[in-house]
């Protein structure tokens, strides 16, 4: 039973989609306990989520800022002992600047900022975030962002894909030039995960394009229950 | 203060005792916009010249922008045609900062349009930016919690070179701004028409949402109150901005002498309007604050002066005390500053520190700079030297009023004879064909997908329906599922023709906009974009829409809350064609049961074209696309049948028995058909009927009408419905899920994907 579970949202100045990610939770059967920036505490919560915005609005660096604040470093610490972690859109980047996973968001190519319905396929499903999919399943979930294009070293890419590691890549398009299509990927533990769409919008038809987004939030917590 | 970069010695300060002693000195009141009798006005009010402050405030206060000077009297009409029961649902009206309307369970919601036209032809991405923050902040001043913006673009010829520097500049800030906020944009429009080639008009809307017991009204009551200015640093940007919104040439006023020329378009920061959200929202859930107000065009100047007069005494403020960011800044300068993202609230003494506190937690600047007082006049010091002395009403409410010449144009009687009857037509299935196709692929018809999709629609996750949909649908609260829609539109052609009937035309389509989503029309905001007022025949224009429009609201029984008037979008002596947008907002019981654009959602559905069509091609998309033709009479709007019609869809949409609707508008049936299909991305057979001109039934404009899906099983009693309460319907075809095709028997079968390719082709080419 996932009854009990606890995960966090984190706020910063300038986060949008923590409203959002914590309806996702919800919806999912956890409590979303809200976690602060300046805050070094994680409130004892079972798994993270670094929801999508603009981190002190992003004006360094996506996420440059992000990271050095006293709640990142709590989470860092966390994912060292193995708390599922997910970061969206600009989670996702802050994820990648605090080291938790490797590469690093650019620029679309397109360079204008996109928000449309985007098809992924599910690549690994055996990560923290993504048993509920089934492997090779595409799922609808909504992209937004203006810097989603994924890049790191060849070296890192092939060992990303050598490890099973790319959770999503985009299919019927790629939204903003990211290597290999891309869309997210996950730590070598499989318990970090950080996407650029956002399977927080895709929770309910009404208001997404589909419900496929909340299968990320139900993974979590049957690994909480499989820990 | 000691934080504060060096301010202008106290030496060189104009105060009142200075102004007293020196009544000749002569004072450049002509170059900050202010008329000879104006200027003698004030120095009557005050008993002697002014002082620089002084004169800055009231120059500002007295533009066109501020006062409304040329347009209250006609916005007078607005009030005097809104009856009791007009006003039931009505919280906060014309006059506050922006209307409220209460939906039911508690819940009340501020909506407001407003312009940002010239600064975003001067700097398109920072002058569409700034006009998303300041409509933003205006919502926040009522006490709400913003949830969605809006926004009416016009443009010149898409294919100008220079709609290719403003497009993309506006669409970019715009959605620069507005992501960043986290407020999703549920609609708009995008116009190109060559009479905004160099006067684009960049309209602004936004949507707030709040409990009934917290709307803030500004006022500052209560002597000791105090008065706190937080959010961003005041600084040198946008000086004499408000002047220059409503003046003819771009050279802005320096009212330094010259000495610091930046440049008249504000610059936006929107991370700081982000957390200032936050933080006002914080301070609204605490109750600490008793009166709010935001700082927009002409900043302090604005704030202090509708503050002080719309509370019970004065208000005593320190200019010193001002945070600023540039070096020597004097009083004149801090009170006209246009800078960003700053609010100004009265709060009662023994909550100051609680107030400071949710400011720290935000890092929000936030400094007392002033209080309440039990004096009858505003006074700002500097430094101690008493620099302004003014009753506020004086600036804010007993502005200049100007009884404009009216005159209608002579050639307004040859527009209106050149009727579109002589044009040729098409014909033959081939003809039919081509036509359809190029007027989907026309500018104002194609997809605008290039533009919505540089905006995010999606966050805070109570998004129902975007574009491309109709109207915009929000759900407001979860657990109840209560919503609200909303619908900005104006076609300016038709205005053109017929500025009364005109901008009935566009309340018409907003109010259809908003019923098609299944959702009752509650209440009307606007903003009145035209010419040069000192031109007559503008003002004839003016006042015939502003009367048409308060008319409509009448007969349809529905209140204008607010809006907002911009004038002198012309360049030389060519006026813009009259662009009243009007926006229009609604309410939903249920947004489960909302009804999308796009045909297929249910197996099985047939289409009913509900309303008459008549010949009626005056001010028509064809006209233009085929003919590049603008004259005759615009369509006939029947605002009883649109009440009846809106009647049926929120029926139809209650009670399950329709699965898409989309209203015809711009291209008429054929256009609505192009949209309905490929939103949907399912094919349809469509058979006129029998006796029908073909080219009438698909191309013309005929107010009053909407394209409706209804499941098989519900069409006798739907259709029964219409038949019962006197609407007009018409059986055009089915919804075939089995084909890749719109087919129009004897006229044109087009392949979804041929159609997807001139729909969506367009703006891509042209704007990358």
């Amino acid at each position: 039973m996932s009854a009990g579970a606890r995960i966090g949202v984190v706020t910063f100045p300038g986060t949008l989609d923590d409203v959002d990610a914590s309806r996702a939770v919800r919806r999912a059967g956890a409590e979303a306990v809200p976690l602060w920036h300046a805050d070094a505490d994680l409130r004892g919560v079972d798994a993270v989520v670094v929801p999508g915005g603009f981190s002190y609005g992003d004006y360094l660096r996506c996420g440059a800022i992000a990271r050095f604040s006293p709640v990142m470093t709590e989470v860092v610490a966390a994912a060292g002992r193995g708390t599922p972690v997910l970061g969206i859109c600009n989670g996702f980047q802050v994820l990648c600047e605090s080291g938790l996973l490797p590469g690093a968001l650019h620029r679309n190519v397109g360079l204008n900022y996109v928000c449309r319905d985007q098809w992924l396929r599910a690549e690994n499903t055996t990560s923290a975030w993504t048993t509920r999919y089934e492997p090779g399943a595409e799922v609808l979930v909504p992209v937004k962002h203006g810097e989603g294009n994924y890049v790191a070293e060849d070296a890192v890419l092939d060992e990303l894909e050598g490890e099973g590691r790319v959770l999503f890549r985009y299919v019927d398009g790629n939204p903003n030039g990211s290597a290999r299509d891309i869309a997210g990927i996950t730590d070598a533990r499989g318990r970090v995960a950080g996407l650029m769409p956002h399977p927080e919008h895709a929770i309910d038809p009404l208001t997404g394009p589909t419900d496929d987004g909340l299968g990320m939030f139900l993974s979590a917590l049957d690994a909480l229950v499989a820990a | 203060m000691t934080d504060n970069p060096a301010t202008a010695a106290t030496a060189d300060v104009d105060s009142t005792g200075r102004a007293a002693a020196t009544p000749d000195l002569q004072q450049p009141y002509r170059e900050l916009g202010l008329k000879d009798d104006e200027y003698a006005r004030i120095r009557e009010i005050l008993g002697r010249r002014p002082t620089e402050a002084e004169l800055a405030m009231y120059s500002v206060m007295w533009s066109e922008h501020c006062s409304y000077k040329s347009s209250k009297v006609h916005l007078k009409y607005f009030g005097d045609t809104t009856t009791a029961e007009m006003r039931e649902k009505m919280l906060a009206g014309i006059g506050e900062n922006a209307g409220v309307v209460d939906i039911g369970d508690g819940w009340a919601v501020t909506f407001k349009l407003e312009s940002h036209n010239h600064p975003s032809y001067v700097e398109p991405h920072e002058g569409a930016a700034t006009g998303v923050g300041g409509i933003v902040r205006d919502i926040m001043a009522m006490g709400a919690r913003p949830v969605a913006v809006a926004d009416p673009l016009r443009f010149g010829p898409a294919d100008a070179p220079d709609t290719r520097r403003v497009l993309p500049g506006v669409v970019g800030g715009v959605g620069g701004y507005g992501n960043c906020l986290g407020l999703p944009n549920i609609g708009g429009e995008v116009v190109f028409d060559a009479c905004y080639a160099r006067n684009p008009l960049v309209n602004a809307m936004c949507v707030g949402v709040l409990r009934a017991e917290d709307l803030h009204l500004a006022h500052a009551s209560g002597a000791g109150n105090q008065v706190i200015l937080f959010g961003a640093r005041t600084g040198l940007d946008g000086i004499g901005g408000v002047s220059v919104l409503a003046s003819e040439t771009f050279e802005g006023d320096e009212t330094g002498a010259g000495r610091k020329k930046l440049p008249s378009v504000q610059v936006g920061d929107p991370f700081a309007e982000k957390v200032l959200i936050e933080c006002c929202l914080d301070l609204y859930n605490a109750g600490l604050v008793v009166g709010i107000q935001d700082l927009g065009g002409a900043g302090l100047s604005c704030a202090t002066s509708e503050l002080a007069s719309a509370g019970d005494g004065g208000m005593r403020v320190d200019l010193d005390r001002v945070p600023l960011r540039a070096r020597g800044m004097n009083p004149a300068e801090i009170l006209s500053s246009e800078s960003q993202e700053r609010m100004c609230a009265v709060v009662r003494p023994e909550d100051v520190d609680a107030f400071m506190e949710v400011c720290r937690k935000w890092d929000v600047t936030a400094t007392s700079i002033g209080e309440v007082t039990d004096g009858q006049n505003l006074q700002c010091y500097w430094h101690g030297e008493l620099v302004l002395d003014v009753p506020p009403r004086t600036v804010a409410h007993e502005g200049p009023v100007y009884e404009r010449p009216v005159r209608r144009p002579e050639a307004q009687d040859r527009l209106v004879a050149d009727a579109p009857d002589a044009l040729r037509r098409p014909s033959g299935p081939a003809e039919l064909r081509e036509t359809l196709l190029r007027m989907a692929a026309s500018p104002n018809l194609a997809s605008r997908d290039w533009v919505t999709s540089q905006y995010d629609r999606y966050v805070r996750g109570n998004t129902v329906l975007a574009q491309p949909a109709d109207g915009g649908v929000l759900r407001v609260d979860e657990s109840t599922n209560r919503g609200i829609a909303v619908s900005t539109d104006c076609n300016a052609r038709y205005t053109q023709l017929d500025p009364y009937e005109g901008a009935r035309l566009a309340l018409a389509e907003a109010y259809r906009n908003v019923a098609v989503t299944g959702s009752t029309p509650m209440a009307v905001t606007n903003c009145l974009n035209f010419g040069s007022p000192e031109d007559p025949g503008v003002m004839w224009q003016f006042q015939q829409a502003v009367r048409g429009l308060a008319d409509g609201c009448a007969e349809l029984g529905i209140p204008v809350t607010g809006g907002n008037v911009s004038f002198y979008n012309q360049t030389s002596d060519a006026p813009i064609l009259p662009t009243p947008v009007v926006g229009v907002l609604g309410a939903i019981d249920d947004v489960t049961r909302r009804i999308p654009t796009g045909i297929g959602g249910e197996e099985g559905e047939s289409l009913i074209l509900l309303g008459e069509t008549r010949d009626e091609f005056g001010g028509s998309e064809w006209a233009r696309v085929v003919h590049d033709h603008l004259g005759g009479r615009p369509p006939r709007v029947d605002l009883a049948r649109e009440k009846l019609l809106a009647e049926v869809l929120v029926a139809g949409s209650r009670d399950g028995m329709v699965s898409a609707a989309h209203d015809l508008s711009e291209g008429g049936l054929a256009q609505a058909l192009v949209e309905t299909v490929l939103i949907g991305e399912t094919g349809a057979r469509v058979v006129l009927p029998e006796d029908a001109d073909p080219f009438v039934w698909l191309f013309s404009e005929s107010a009053g009408r909407a394209l409706v899906a209804v499941p098989r099983s519900e069409e006798l009693r739907f259709s029964e419905m219409c038949t019962a309460r006197g609407l007009p319907w018409t059986r055009v075809g089915v919804a075939d899920a089995g084909s890749d095709a719109l087919e129009i028997q004897d006229v044109a079968e087009i392949p979804l994907g041929e159609l997807r390719e001139s729909w969506e082709g367009t703006l891509p080419a042209l704007f990358g």
